[in-house]
């Protein structure tokens, strides 16, 4: 019988995502939403809960919600209704966020190998400065509000508790921003908080099916602060069980300067948000108009792109990912891939490599778009790798003149003098390189194979690398054997 | 002139067409007459002349008082609160906005209990009201301001709001006729609000055919509004003299116990009228109408705590304490809400509360549903239910200050339509001690033609002075 100390544990996560949606206007009124305009421009009596006013669903929000939903692999509800989440703070208006409570607009979805509890719209909270050395509300020496943000629309997408490492969750977030952003409903930018993770995590000894008490991790604002604050707090909990303690059930906030975390304090938690149904709104009921536009305004899913590379090109699993969850670097990857084709050329496996390898480090800020290398002339640069008309090292100096300078790869082949040696040219190199190097040939005779080595090297020096190392391998081979 | 201001606002409007007046001159002599109103009915009075108005228009420039409830852009809007003393909207309630366009300016903001709580206009942060039937007796709330206006010549009409009560109950305390339109009929964009599943705004008149007249150009759909629809149908001015072939249900809950001996009487007198003009009356069953008031008790003022929760000092209206955000919350509401606001807030936000939420809120809905289904049930063996408007005829001032239960009662009668959104007018009935006695016609949803048709013929078989009340 094994001891608390020395028995393994099990984490299980899950995730809840707030996205900010990129429709033109807010949720409830007809404000812009705002990118850093001067603030309080962008409002209107509705956002700044003024009396009388009252709520009218954002279509567009609708849309997006429905498209996510579709996207997620959920059920629509057929009705799905407003609550009013109530609580007092100077970022919301009305002392109450409109938010869908316990009829989502869509639930029981799967993203990957993650189950998704629900997804629902609500309202953003406006946005809170505090001057003073806390930063904070509390200890400040004043607070400004600045209700610009206040009113976009959001989306909460809850996941099931199916994850198990800290590496997993932020690996299954990269393919939800994939996802999200390739549907095109959301900037989902973690810094900018367009995309906003928490993290419910608990441990359960391994094997187990009941799941221990969680904690809810707040504030970790990019995937590299997720990945280490999950990691911390699995630590914590594991450390509290070893103990023979037992973790209490709380909202710990990530500081990411210091790694730690800190609870936040009980009085902010302790809500009760009397959560009714709000009487200003009637139930959001799509028809089979409005599902049938959102199941069109799908295009093709990272995680279904990728499994379609792997499948029709014979990528390799990580290749279509990073293709597929990446959606412009997938998009100029088929470009070039179309062009290859309608000449006949380039590999797709290695015209991906090319893609991946090659071209993303010589991007301009990472954009593909942006780049001077066109997708037809990287395909015919890879077909003529292919072709054995220039050889890869050869290859990637035209790649780099290109990626700087733009322009043709054939051309700039000619003008370098970088076409790969022909084959009669290069059985007298060959031929002088075996007469060069005797004692070589003597050891490889001798059955010491790695003595080709030395004249696969000679016949490179004498071409300037614009020869194909295999061949040159293959035809010293060749003449060896005579 | 002064003769003007006691004419209904359809005969009023005919006067202007005709060219008798100018609506330049009405407006001033109801602006001047509100100015000095002595009865506490006016929080605000215009000080300019409206943009100028066609005696064409359909409303022909008859000036209109406006509850306090409305907001009107850059004109004080305070829901009678001191919390929003000073608060000038930036914008105009949609319904202001339709009746200006359709030629009823606005002349004045009338008095009304805060945020529409209460039944005597008492809960003012104004001052009380005095009805002009008996100057120590309540106008009735919480449109008490704009009943006691119309009632005392000051406007030839008035809006008001009605949530439990409040445009009926003070109309029948004045001698005025007050329609609660069928839930969704008119925009409720702009009205400050107090239970946002129950309130609606109505009409406050002398006569049915103003009333027919101003809610024409009050219903339909607003964007702004995603609880409004449009009416079914055109609003009609009524013609009806004869009620054959309708039949009057009496319910027995909303017409015996509790219900002043006086006004029995006039109910009485009323339903011989009915049958007098061809109408049949029958009794009909309420079976959960007692149970409305309670359930209405916890309904709206849970909706209230929170539609009241905005008002915290942080972007308009007052701002109290001493800085910290804790205190300006706590002092702002301390001190902006009366003691019947805050009894509500208190009420509501415990029935909402974690635990009780199911034995509160959860069982009035349940409430709510059944008596949607009795008034369903009512109607397939009538075509209106018939109840007096209010227990009592008008009650003293300070008479039911000191007991809230006492108070809520005024409403026993009127609750139980508002709880299943339907139309209800209440029209003058009689006297009761020389004081007015409202009768209330209830119909299905959207029934508005038909309920005015009938109000119309039994006006005309009552009788009932137009004018303002004997001095
Ligand atoms: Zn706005």
């Amino acid at each position: 019988m094994s001891s608390v100390a020395d028995r393994a544990y099990e984490p299980v996560i899950g995730l809840e995502i707030h996205v900010q949606l990129s429709t033109r206007t807010k949720m409830f009124c007809g404000c812009a939403l705002s990118f850093g305009e001067e603030p309080n421009t962008r409002t209107c009596p509705v956002c700044l809960g003024h009396p009388g006013t009252l709520p009218v669903v954002n279509a567009e929000a609708v849309h997006y919600g429905l498209m996510i939903g579709l996207a997620l692999d959920c059920e629509l509800a057929p009705r799905s209704i407003f609550h009013r989440k109530n609580y007092f703070y100077p970022d919301l208006p009305k002392g109450y966020q409109v938010s869908q409570y316990d009829i989502p607009l869509a639930a029981g979805g799967r993203l990957g190998d993650v189950r998704i509890h629900r997804v629902h719209l609500e309202e953003d909270a406006a946005k809170l400065v505090h001057s003073g050395a806390s930063g904070r509300i509390h200890g400040a020496e004043g607070s400004v509000v600045d209700f610009n943000r206040g009113g976009t629309p959001l989306v909460e997408i809850v996941s099931e508790p199916d994850i198990r490492s800290a590496s997993e969750a932020a690996e299954w977030l990269r393919l939800l921003r994939a996802t999200l952003r390739r549907i095109g409903v959301s900037d989902v930018n973690m810094e900018e908080g367009s995309l906003r993770c928490d993290a419910n995590v608990s441990i359960r000894p391994a094997g187990e099916a009941t799941l221990g008490t969680k904690a809810e991790l707040k504030n970790m604002n990019s995937f590299r602060f997720i990945e280490r604050g999950i990691e911390a707090e699995i630590a914590r909990q594991e450390a509290i069980v070893r103990a023979g303690e037992s973790v209490v059930q709380e909202t710990l906030h990530f500081d990411p300067a210091s790694g730690a975390l800190t609870p936040l304090r009980s009085k902010e938690e302790a809500h009760d948000y009397r959560y009714f149904p709000e009487p200003d709104l009637v139930p959001v009921a799509p028809t089979e108009a409005m599902v049938g536009r959102a199941r069109e305004a799908l295009p093709e899913l990272p995680a279904a792109r990728a499994a379609r590379f792997e499948r029709e090109l014979g990528l390799s699993s990580d290749t279509a990912r990073l293709l597929s969850f990446r959606g412009e670097l997938g998009d100029y990857y088929e470009e070039a891939l179309g062009a290859a084709r309608a000449d006949g050329g380039a590999d797709p496996t290695a015209l991906a490599s090319w893609v991946t390898v090659e071209l993303v480090p010589r991007l301009p800020d990472g954009d593909p778009s942006a780049s001077r290398v066109r997708p037809d002339a990287l395909a015919r640069l890879v077909s003529m790798v292919g072709a054995k008309r220039v050889s890869g090292s050869a290859a990637k100096e035209v790649l780099t003149a290109m990626a700087e300078d733009g322009g043709d790869p054939e051309a700039i082949v000619a003008e370098r003098g970088l076409a790969m040696t022909d084959s009669a040219d290069l059985g007298a190199v060959v031929d002088q390189a075996l007469a060069a190097n005797a004692a070589a040939v003597a050891q490889y005779r001798a059955g010491k194979e790695k003595a080709l080595g030395a004249i696969v090297g000679a016949v490179m020096r004498e071409t300037k690398g614009r020869a194909d190392g295999g061949a040159v391998r293959e035809l010293i081979l060749e003449r060896l054997s005579q | 002139m002064s003769e003007l201001l006691d004419l209904t606002a359809a005969q009023t409007a005919a006067s202007l067409r005709a060219g008798e007046v100018s609506t330049d001159e009405l407006f001033d002599h109801s602006r001047a007459r509100a100015a000095n109103d002595d009865l506490g009915a006016f929080l605000w009075v215009a000080e300019d002349a409206p943009p100028p108005v066609s005696a064409q228009a359909p409303l022909a420039g008859v000036p209109l008082a406006v509850k306090d409830i409305f907001c009107a852009e850059g004109v004080p809007s305070t829901s009678g609160s001191r919390i929003l003393e000073g608060y000038r909207p930036a914008y105009t309630a949609t319904v202001v906005e339709r009746l200006a366009a359709a030629g009823a300016p606005m002349v004045g903001k009338t008095n009304m209990d805060e945020f529409a709580m209460g039944s005597s206009n008492e809960n003012s942060a104004y001052g009380p009201v005095r009805n002009p039937w008996d100057r120590e007796r309540v106008p009735g709330g919480s449109s008490g301001g704009s009943a006691a206006a119309v009632a005392a010549g000051i406007a030839p009409w008035a809006i008001g709001t009605d949530t439990g009560g409040s445009i009926r109950q003070p109309a029948s305390l004045c001698g005025l006729v007050g329609l609660k339109p069928t839930y969704g009929s008119v925009s409720r964009y702009g009205m400050i609000a107090f239970a946002s599943s129950l309130d609606q705004a109505g009409p406050i008149t002398r006569d049915v055919t103003d009333a027919a007249l101003l809610f024409r150009h009050m219903v339909g759909r607003d964007p702004c509004d995603s609880t409004s629809l449009d009416h079914p149908e055109e609003i009609e001015l009524p013609q009806a003299d004869r009620l054959d072939g309708l039949r009057f249900g009496v319910p027995p809950e909303l017409s015996g116990e509790g219900i002043e001996p006086g006004v029995l009487t006039v109910l009485k007198d009323v339903l011989g009228r009915v049958e007098h003009l061809g109408g049949t009356v029958n009794e009909t069953r309420l079976p959960h109408s007692p149970h409305g008031l309670s359930a209405y008790y916890v309904l709206a003022p849970a909706e209230a705590s929170a539609n009241l929760a905005r008002y915290d000092g942080v972007r308009y209206g007052l701002r109290a304490g001493n800085g910290d955000l804790l205190s300006m919350y706590e002092h702002t509401r301390a001190e902006g809400f009366g003691d019947e606001v805050k009894r509500r807030i208190m009420l509501g936000t415990y029935a909402l509360s974690s635990g009780y939420y199911d034995a509160y809120y959860g069982r009035a809905q349940r409430v709510r549903t059944k008596i949607v289904a009795d008034f369903a049930s009512a109607f397939e063996s009538c075509d209106f239910v018939i109840t007096p408007t209010s227990p009592s005829v008008a009650f003293r001032i300070g008479e039911r200050t000191g007991d809230p239960l006492a108070m809520y009662l005024s409403d026993y009668c009127a609750v139980p339509a508002s709880l299943a959104g339907l139309p209800a007018i209440s029209i003058p009935g009689g006297l009761s001690e020389g004081l007015p006695v409202g009768i209330q016609l209830v119909g299905p949803a959207f029934s508005e033609n038909r309920l005015l048709q009938a109000a119309h013929a039994l006006e005309g078989a009552i009788a009932f002075p137009t004018g303002p009340p004997p001095t």
